[in-house]
């Protein structure tokens, strides 16, 4: 008999494996995006269990509401060629094959083979409180503005770092486009903005 | 049957393997790369916050949410590089991108 938890866990554990393989594995790259999401919410089913509430909804937030958003926005943008993507794939995957599950075996024996004892680490750096006591996100406001504030600067730097390089590299300044000149406008005094025209009766200019 | 530790880091091992096997899977794709970077990045998240949750320390969640933070703009300039990339050489065939010698 299993309990719900464990029930829900291999739910969201087998959707998120599935997902992640076929995002690996599929044809069009369109579908990869949309796996890709499949994954990225069932990685938030498994933070939710966890009880990493706040976590699992910014991971909803952010990477399926912005990144794979974006993702698909240049899958879609761009004029990809099928075909010419996938004829060299198989001869680069006995190699990757071959790498994949050496890691896999090492990190499985890691994992689960009894070298690691939670109860031998009693070092907490920051005990958490009791769900019902403490909601998570109240706990990790409380490091996150006060203990973590260096650092949670520093990803405020990143982002910003990261949105202007962004818009540095595909910002493109075509020819022939009529440009708002700012300091042209200020510029201009009443000598230069008009001109008077003696305009003879019966006659245009 | 509980879940344990084990578990959550054996789903992480996988979605790891599942991104590396990617990378050489698809080498002439890069949008598939950059998922599988995302793919490895979010293994990495499960492991933080299944750390966090069974030995009850907080710190395990604050690193994930910088592990998003960086994972987030990681995307967003590699996107920016790839539609450049794109527009001045019509495809982002990885094999086209050792020709940009300095």
């Amino acid at each position: 008999m299993l309990g719900l938890q464990a029930f829900f866990f291999y739910i969201f554990a087998f959707i998120a494996v599935g997902g992640a393989l076929m995002v690996v594995f599929a044809r069009n790259p369109v579908h990869s995006v949309l796996f890709l999401i499949l994954t990225f919410v069932a990685a938030a089913g498994l933070f939710l269990l966890a009880g990493a509430e706040f976590l699992a909804l910014i991971l909803i937030v952010v990477y399926v509401g912005a990144v794979a958003i974006l993702f698909l926005f240049v899958v879609m943008m761009l004029d990809l060629d099928l075909g010419q993507m996938k004829k060299g794939a198989l001869r680069y995957a006995p190699f990757g094959l071959i790498i994949g599950l050496v890691l896999l075996a090492e990190l499985i024996i890691a994992a689960t083979g009894g070298a690691y004892h939670p109860e031998l680490s009693q070092t907490t750096a920051l005990p958490m409180q009791p769900l019902y006591e403490l909601s998570n996100i109240n706990a990790l406001g409380s490091v996150l503005y006060t203990r973590y504030i260096l650092f949670f600067q520093l990803a405020g730097l990143i982002l910003f770092v990261a949105m202007v390089g962004a818009i540095v590299l595909t910002l493109r300044h075509k020819e022939g486009i009529k440009r708002q000149s700012i300091s042209a406008q200020n510029a201009r005094n009443p000598a230069t903005a008009i001109e008077i025209r003696k305009v003879e009766s019966g006659r245009g200019l | 049957m509980e879940i344990g530790l084990g578990h959550y880091l054996t789903v992480a091992a996988i979605l790891f393997v599942t991104g590396v096997f990617g990378i050489f899977m698809n080498r002439k794709n890069i949008i598939t790369i950059l998922m599988s970077v995302e793919l490895i990045l979010l293994s990495v998240n499960i492991n933080m916050v299944a750390f966090s949750a069974f030995l009850g320390d907080l710190v395990g969640q604050v690193f994930a949410l910088f592990i998003l933070t960086v994972a987030a703009a990681e995307a967003a300039i590699g996107l920016a590089i790839l539609v450049v990339f794109f527009r001045n050489r019509g495809s982002i065939a990885v094999d086209d991108v050792n020709t940009m010698k300095g």
